[in-house]
């Protein structure tokens, strides 16, 4: 018989856990992961004349993102229509991630200081719209805020308003749809660092003579960070990359790059810069997320 | 003195009255929307009275019955699929000593959480299209791929939370009782793991059900979804029909959201 070592042995072991994973990385490359590395080629072609590419290298579409070539006199200028876009896309996100915070910070707080027993209530009543598709959420608001919509409804009634007020189709109604669509995303990370929290530091922060709001801005909210850092990536994320809410929501004058980068691959006929801004967005989320793991991995001996 | 209320070091003033708001928030739009599922009239703003008129149409109408079929069987295979890939992946990287490659298995694994959706949805066009063109091949198999895909890490997450709380005692015990390999997998690990199992299954179904950006972008003509069926009805407003078939999903969603809770609950 052969004997066996130590080394042999742990080196039959990596290679079943390799095989093990072997048919969900195959998935995954072949049906998420392989295919971006499609467009990020796609981003260095030419466009086609209706739709598709043309084989000849070059970054065009890159710069295109940000330039444009004027059709009377063929002078670069800025691409004002694209910032706008991008504007709205970074303002709306960043809005919608403080909002999520002002409101999913007490909805968090609340669930952690309740007793034992009702939390898992109270957690699967966040959880549950949550899992509800993201689409129905959207009709919903859109039901309650159009202009014959419930709200409407009910100002009118109430004699408070003579007309409807427009909120849909503003970038208001898309404010409104992200923050109700993505606020359990910020309550659940917050809800796991405050239950977390050491009540009794609290409570010497009281005996010393600290205020409420003193004990909340300097015992409550630094250790709890990691939490709300989370919420904010995970709200802020999605948000930067929404697609349905703006459409359904936005119309179609107030555009997100989701709906910009599918433009570019219907009407616009543009693929390439279609995928140049798809990477663009890959590049921007992919740097939040490192961030975050950095914050993450340095704030970790506290917890 | 006027009555007053001890002191608590776990409130904070006006905090509960906004995690009330918050709540009543987040469920108004959608009480809103089952309620109008339910109105009997033909306008959207009026209330005509309970009525299970929409459901009825909604039933009746061969694009609905359609799209339905066509949801269940990609959610159904993509559970299938992503459920199998999941459970083999979980065991290669649970209760194992740290080996190389680990983190990236990870990261591939968990991709789909990451990128964004639209991104995804540009790429798979982009790639099916070409396959499209080279084989002539346009069934729902390149859903099906798709939606397994993204549906791996949800599988895979609740299956791996099961596996690190069971420790190895049970399956070594198994071991020396004589059992080979293939016994101690199909008697103990199995049998021990199956909840987490079920809960990822679910989880990717419900998630597969759900999915708009990816199938709208991958789907050939005439393979609309429930949802890419129900955005493509949207115009000024939402019909009683698409309401109708909301609250139904809904329901659907509810109950399965009930069952793996139930599944993961601890028992202590």
């Amino acid at each position: 018989m052969r004997p066996t070592t130590e080394a042999t042995i742990e080196a039959g072991r990596v290679r079943r856990n390799w095989l093990l994973a072997a048919p969900a990385l195959a998935l995954l490359l072949v049906g998420a992961s392989g295919p971006l590395l499609i467009v990020l080629v796609y981003s260095f072609l030419e466009p086609g004349e209706y739709s598709g590419v043309i084989w000849n290298f070059t970054p065009q579409a890159w710069f295109e993102i940000f330039l444009k070539r004027d059709i009377f006199d063929g002078t670069l200028g800025v691409a004002d229509a694209h910032l706008t876009i991008f504007w709205r896309s970074a303002r709306l996100s960043l809005l919608t991630t403080l909002i999520t915070i002002l409101l999913g910070f007490p909805t968090a707080w609340f669930i952690a200081t309740r007793p034992q027993s009702q939390r898992a209530l109270w957690l699967f009543l966040i959880t549950i719209p949550f899992w509800t598709n993201l689409l129905i959420r959207t009709f919903a608001i859109m039901e309650v805020i159009r202009n014959q919509g419930v709200l409407n409804t009910l100002l009118l009634r109430a004699g408070l308003i003579t007309e409807p007020i427009q909120i849909l189709y503003t970038d208001t109604a898309v404010l409104i749809g992200m923050t109700y669509v993505y606020l359990p995303l910020m309550v659940l990370p917050l809800y796991a660092a405050i239950d977390r929290f050491d009540f009794r530091l609290a409570e010497a922060g009281y005996d010393l003579y600290a205020s409420r709001l003193q004990v909340l801005r300097r015992v409550v909210l630094p250790l709890v960070r990691p939490g709300l850092i989370a919420g904010s990536i995970l709200v802020f994320v999605p948000s930067l990359g929404a697609y349905v809410t703006p459409r359904v929501l936005g119309g179609g004058k107030n555009m997100m790059i989701g709906n910009f980068i599918e433009l570019q691959f219907g009407q616009g006929r543009n693929w390439p810069l279609g995928a140049a801004l798809s990477m663009l967005l890959l590049l921007i989320v992919m740097a939040a997320l490192l961030l975050y793991v950095r914050v993450s991995s340095r704030e970790k001996p506290h917890g | 003195m006027a009555e007053r209320r001890p002191f608590s070091v776990t409130r904070l003033p006006g905090f509960t009255a906004i995690a009330i708001i918050t709540f009543a928030l987040l469920y108004a739009p959608i009480a809103t929307l089952v309620a109008f599922s339910f109105n009997g009239s033909e306008s959207i703003a009026i209330w005509g009275g309970f009525s299970w008129r929409w459901y009825a149409i909604a039933w009746q109408n061969t694009a609905v019955q359609e799209a339905t079929v066509r949801s269940l069987v990609i959610a159904a295979s993509a559970a299938a699929i992503a459920g199998t890939v999941a459970t083999l992946a979980a065991l290669g990287t649970t209760r194992t000593r740290p080996f190389r490659g680990q983190t990236l298995i990870y990261v591939l694994v968990n991709q789909p959480l990451m990128v964004p959706e639209i991104v995804t949805a540009v790429a798979l066009l982009i790639f099916f299209s070409g396959i499209k063109l080279a084989t002539g091949y346009a069934g729902l198999g390149y859903l099906i791929l798709a939606h397994s895909a993204f549906c791996v890490p949800f599988a895979y997450l609740p299956i791996r939370a099961r596996l690190e709380g069971m420790d190895l005692s049970l399956e070594t015990a198994a071991c020396d009782l004589y059992a080979d390999r293939f016994q101690t997998f199909r008697h103990v690990t199995l049998p021990l793991m199956a909840p987490g199992i079920v809960a990822g299954v679910m989880l990717a179904f419900i998630i597969s059900l759900d999915d708009v950006v990816i199938t709208e972008f991958v789907k050939s003509a005439g393979q609309d979804t429930l949802p890419t069926y129900m955005l493509g009805q949207l115009r000024r407003a939402v019909t009683p029909e698409v309401n109708a078939i909301s609250t139904a999903l809904l329901a659907l969603t509810v109950l399965l959201l009930t069952v793996f809770f139930l599944l993961t609950r601890k028992r202590d």
